[in-house]
């Protein structure tokens, strides 16, 4: 909202005080202003001028020369306006001067000196009218300098809209110029308000007809108006403010809704027999003001003539009962609907206006007799043949209830943690229009009607008033006295640290973070289906709604498209998936760590086994426990059918490592391979870590036996670990895999087996017989020694 | 006169002269010292000498054959010494300038924001508490003082889901159930101290300053007569120590309906040094981060009786100080899983922002 110094000026006394430091201080105490313009800096050495004679410019069908009596000396001057005569005053920007086109200079024009020019209300930045230039009261004297008439100098600020979407009373200049006064200390001037008396019997007829929605209607009536045009001055500021002069009745509403925030329509007094405001019974076409046909609905407040509608209440018009220029009579609206329905149903249209804009603040409904009054001063401040022709129809349909707070200076320096004072309190609340009463430390305070409607409802709100005009910036700040406790642990938290350092410390990995939804354009380019789960119902993009259930796909789609950046690479994410919904039919959210190693060059059994010891040391290291696998059938289409696992810890499941199908694993890019894994965090994370018990190593020589296998088919290094671990020997320390050969289809294995006793050397005899029953434990799932 | 150990050591030192190298000083030692060489040799005529002069010859051996011992240990030494220095002569010099790839991971840059803020927090005493991604109207509204209707539900464009719920639009949402946690220990004399950093969603068009996706911080404090006097320091110690120096800050009214007077937070911009410049958009001053002092309603709603207790709450946008760190001015990086971009945060602790590049 652009805010005019000058218009503030009207209800507070600004003199001596720095206008810009007043703006910063508003900034800080009120809502953020966003930009300061000086108006009228562009306009300098103008002045009014008299035509003394126009000549037709002999080459030039379009151009004029005129001399024009400037006070001090008369000018000649080349003017290309439409409308000049004799004898008109004008505004003369003189040779050395400014207007807003730029510098002004002696010019010789189309062959003729031309002195200056002959200003537009465009060219002096008070319009964007350029359709000729102006024409001044006859009665100005000449050489008179332009802006001691016309107010054109003027700082305008521009409010954050956004940053007062809780101040109702602030979407006009009058309430600005409360917070200014209570921030200057200066006295806020009440307004004028217009004399209402009527002696007749005429009073519009206002029926309600959905008192749900509306809080207030008032309206009256006014005739014998003549005018059609509104002052300059009035126009300037509204132009000033980011409106354009449109006609006498128009400009008025507007004027009042800029100055006190109250909207108002203005209706052709001759076509409003009865007043109805009530929502249609069926949907209706409608046609506002601006010319657009719209769609209105059942649950949208109209105003309606009898039964015709007249205008959206509290969004705009109807075009049928514009103002027109020769409009005699008016009646004037001036009322307060419910703000959360006129929010509505201006976003079902899709139209906001600055009118529906103040309503869905919720306005003062206070206001609008205080409108009625100012539109009857204006008006006849400005067409004194004016009259009111009506009584006045007030109906008062709903109030807000009356706010009365208490407290207690000790609540106030508790809140605050400094000391107000009890004086500047009364001043501020005072200033700020609060009816302060107080006894002894207590107060008791009436929020004023323009702060009742919904922002200011308890104590707290009371401090924000004291405070935020006392300044923030005045606060002596201090620590709090609060007691120092140690903070506990969040071993999940410190888990998941873990996990990440493991991976990008130790194997290299990337984080990256992607969508909780899945992206089925890129599924669909790895032939991955969306599986059904949870969706986001109002996603932009409806490739995009389905929550994922599995981070591997999204990191798969995330892997392929990184294929340029290297030959191998991991990624990795902890994030959350939906794991389908509970039995109240809410999400089951889960924590995952979702990881994919990629290989262009194809190699999945090397990727594969790089996945299990990276499984490995995460459970290693994070649990002090082993890892189990145990193969399962695909649980998604793109995993691979043979290469599909559970990861195991102590037996429970924890996860799922998987190549991929070949079908989909086709479509990464030509050779390339992918092996993921998926750990549920929160199933991790739940899981005991094992503490370190430390075992004295043994001083005695170790032994080891080496054993070369034929395996049989199908049979799995945990198979062979089971032949010796089946012992339960204390005295075997390690058994590790040293060799491995395939040829001809037969795989075999050189296992070696480390044993040593804590208490003596081991004899060959002891060892051998070990290694007997370990053959023989062996022979039984098929595995020999190999010849 | 028994002349054979001088004889012996004068072969000796014409032997010893011809060896050249390690290898053959061993067959030296063995020819000369071994227990068939020439000194044992000697040994064995000393029986064949007669009595009386014994003594000196036993002498004059023992002498050979001390001084044998020596010079081969010190021929070895002089040897070892020669090679060693062929092998040096002979060596290459490794080239260290030889790009060599080390395949360096890389952490998300949230993460690492996200440890250096989580660290100061701990060292101040807040716990750091963890939040669902998916909550419901009740928590991310109704218990902060949203009522339903209320513009600011519009403000705020929310994903919701099928199941009735909704992606949480702001790290708020976890107030309620993070205050209810603590409630009790509050009542036992434990101040709340916390932080909840969080992934938030909302229902945004993406562009290089927008994204639908992001992470935000907010922490609260509860107590007895905690105050607006503390709020400011806080927030004045907490972010000096999060951009590592003395901030100066100010608050403006800031409407925020879960706290009561609620404020943006500005803080002077780093870079001028509040004189004004692009950074700031020449005001000298950032927005950084919305605060205020908790709604009673909000502490009401779980369960905190709001006559006794007070407290502050804070947010930060995880995302945008990532973004002030690192220089970053397109917030599609984040959730790009552009490698070429990400695999670039590579440090464990960031660095600071009088550092960054932001111009």
């Amino acid at each position: 909202m652009f805010v005019s110094i000058n218009w503030i000026k009207d209800y507070v006394d600004l003199d001596g005080l720095d206008i810009k430091k007043l703006i910063e201080s508003f900034t800080l105490a009120t809502a953020e202003v966003e930009d300061i313009i000086e108006k009228g800096a562009d306009v300098q050495n103008v002045v009014v001028g008299e035509i003394l004679s126009v000549e037709n410019h002999p080459n030039s069908n379009k151009l004029h020369l005129l001399k024009v009596d400037a006070g001090e000396k008369v000018c000649n001057i080349v003017c290309g306006a439409p409308n000049v005569a004799v004898g008109q005053k004008v505004a003369l920007a003189l040779a050395g001067g400014r207007v807003c086109g730029g510098e002004i200079k002696v010019a010789t024009v189309a062959g003729y000196e031309s002195e200056g020019m002959c200003c537009s209300e465009k060219e002096l930045g008070i319009s964007d009218d350029h359709s000729g230039i102006m024409e001044l009261d006859p009665s100005l004297k000449n050489g008179t300098n332009i802006k001691d008439i016309f107010p054109i100098d003027d700082i305008i600020f521009e409010v954050d809209n956004k940053s007062l979407t809780n101040r109702p009373d602030l979407w006009g200049h009058y309430g600005i110029a409360r917070e200014l006064a209570a921030l200057s200390g200066r006295e806020l001037k009440p307004l004028e308000m217009g004399d209402l008396s009527y002696d007749g019997d005429e009073k519009v007829d206002v029926k309600i007809g959905r008192e749900d929605l509306v809080y207030r209607y008032s309206c009256i009536k006014m005739d014998n108006i003549t005018k059609n045009k509104s002052p300059l001055d009035m126009r300037i500021r509204l132009y000033y403010c980011g409106m354009r002069g449109i006609n006498l009745l128009a400009d008025v509403t507007n004027y009042i809704m800029l100055e006190i925030g109250q909207p108002t329509h203005a209706f052709a007094g001759n076509s409003i027999d009865k007043i109805v405001v009530t929502t249609p019974d069926e949907k209706i076409k409608f046609t506002t003001l601006d010319g657009v046909e719209r769609d209105i609905d059942e649950e949208t407040l109209m105003i309606c003539n009898g039964n015709t509608p007249v205008g959206i209440a509290g969004i705009m018009g109807g075009l049928e009962s514009e103002i027109v220029e020769d409009t005699g009579s008016v009646v004037l609206e001036s009322a307060n609907f419910d703000g959360v329905s006129i929010r509505k149903s201006s976003s079902r249209l899709g139209h906001r206006t600055d009118a529906s804009a103040r309503y869905e603040k919720m306005l003062d409904p206070e206001l609008t007799m205080d409108a009625v009054g100012r539109f009857v001063k204006l008006v006849k401040d400005i067409d004194s043949g004016a009259r009111v022709a009506s009584k006045i129809t007030d109906e008062y349909v709903r109030k807000y209830p009356e706010i009365t707070l208490s407290f207690d200076k000790k609540y106030v320096d508790r809140y605050t943690g400094i000391d107000i004072s009890d004086e500047q309190i009364n001043k501020t609340l005072t200033a700020l229009g609060f009816a302060v009463d107080y006894d002894n430390g207590e107060y008791t305070v009436k929020v004023p009607s323009w702060r009742a409607t919904k922002d200011v409802t308890i104590k707290a709100d009371i401090i924000e008033e004291i405070t935020r005009i006392y300044g923030y910036d005045n606060f002596e700040i201090t620590t709090t006295n609060s007691p120092l406790k140690p903070v506990p642990n969040d071993y999940a938290r410190l888990e998941d640290a873990e996990a990440k350092d493991i991976l990008v410390k130790k194997y290299g990995f990337h984080e990256v973070h992607s969508y909780v939804w899945c992206d089925g354009r890129k599924f669909k380019k790895l032939g991955i289906e969306v599986e059904d789960n949870v969706k986001v119902l109002n996603i932009e993009n409806s490739d995009n709604g389905v929550l994922r259930n599995s981070m591997l796909p999204t990191l798969l789609t995330i892997a392929q498209e990184n294929k340029d950046f290297a030959e191998k690479y991991s990624i990795f994410e902890i994030g959350r998936v939906v794991d389908g919904t509970d039995e109240n039919g809410l999400c089951n959210e889960r924590k995952h760590l979702g990881a994919v190693i990629y290989d262009k060059s194809g190699n999945e059994k090397a990727a594969y086994l790089k996945a299990v010891e990276i499984i490995n040391c995460l459970i290693g290291e994070i649990k002090q426990k082993k890892a189990g696998y145990n193969k399962i059938a695909p649980v998604s289409a793109w995993q691979h059918p043979k290469n599909t696992a559970e990861i195991l810890i102590d037996g429970k499941r924890v996860g799922i490592l998987c190549a991929m199908h070949p079908a989909n694993r086709a479509k990464l890019d030509k050779t390339a391979a992918a092996v993921c894994f998926e750990i549920d965090m929160d199933i991790f994370s739940s899981i005991d870590a094992n503490s370190i018990s430390f075992r004295e190593p043994s001083t005695q020589q170790s032994t080891y036996y080496d054993l070369s296998l034929v395996l049989a088919e199908n049979t799995k290094y945990s198979d062979l670990a089971a032949c010796w671990e089946a012992l339960n020997l204390a005295e075997l320390e390690t058994a590790k895999v040293i060799d491995t050969y395939e040829k001809d289809g037969i795989k075999s294995v050189t296992v070696r087996l480390i044993f040593a006793a804590m208490d003596r050397t081991l004899e060959m005899e002891e060892v051998q017989g070990w290694i007997d029953t370990i053959l023989s434990n062996l022979g039984k799932i098929g595995v020999t020694l190999r010849a | 006169m028994f002349e054979k150990p001088a004889e012996l050591k004068k072969l000796f030192e014409e032997k010893a002269a011809a060896v050249t190298a390690t290898a053959e000083v061993e067959q030296l030692r063995i020819e000369f010292l071994g227990k068939k060489g020439s000194v044992a040799a000697l040994m064995q005529e000393l029986r064949n000498v007669p009595n009386e002069q014994k003594k000196e010859a036993g002498q004059a051996i023992n002498e050979t054959k001390q001084y044998i011992e020596s010079a081969i240990a010190a021929k070895l030494e002089e040897l070892k010494k020669l090679e060693e220095q062929k092998l040096i002569d002979s060596a290459e010099s490794y080239d260290e300038s030889m790009p060599i790839s080390v395949d360096l991971g890389s952490y998300h840059p949230i993460t690492l924001v996200r440890r250096e803020v989580e660290s100061i927090f701990l060292s101040m005493g807040f716990s750091i508490e963890d939040y669902s991604e998916i909550t419901d109207d009740y928590n991310c509204f109704e218990a902060l003082n949203i009522p339903k209707h209320h513009p600011a539900r519009d403000m705020q464009d929310t994903y919701y889901l099928s199941s009735g719920q909704l992606l949480k639009t702001h790290t708020s949402a976890a107030q309620n159930t993070i205050l209810r946690k603590y409630a009790k220990n509050l009542e036992n004399g434990n101040p709340i101290r916390a932080i909840f950093p969080g992934r938030c969603f909302r229902n945004e068009k993406i562009d290089a300053c927008h994204e639908n996706t992001f992470f935000q911080m907010e922490g609260i404090m509860v107590d007895k007569d905690i105050s607006i006097s503390n709020l400011i320091y806080f927030m004045k110690t907490m972010l000096s120590e999060v951009f590592q120096k003395d901030i100066t800050v100010r608050l403006r009214p800031g409407f925020f309906p879960f706290v009561e007077p609620g404020f943006e937070l500005d803080i002077q911009c780093t870079i001028c040094k509040g004189a004004g410049c692009p950074s700031c958009k020449d005001s000298g001053w950032l927005e950084l981060c919305p605060c205020g002092m908790i709604h009673p309603n909000v502490l009401t709603a779980a369960g905190i009786d709001a006559e006794k207790y007070t407290g502050f709450a804070f947010g930060l946008g995880m995302t945008r100080l990532a973004m002030m760190t690192y220089g970053v001015k397109d917030i599609r990086v984040f959730n790009s899983g552009n490698l070429k971009s990400l695999s670039q945060f590579t440090e464990k602790s960031f660095t600071r922002p009088e550092e960054s590049k932001e111009a």
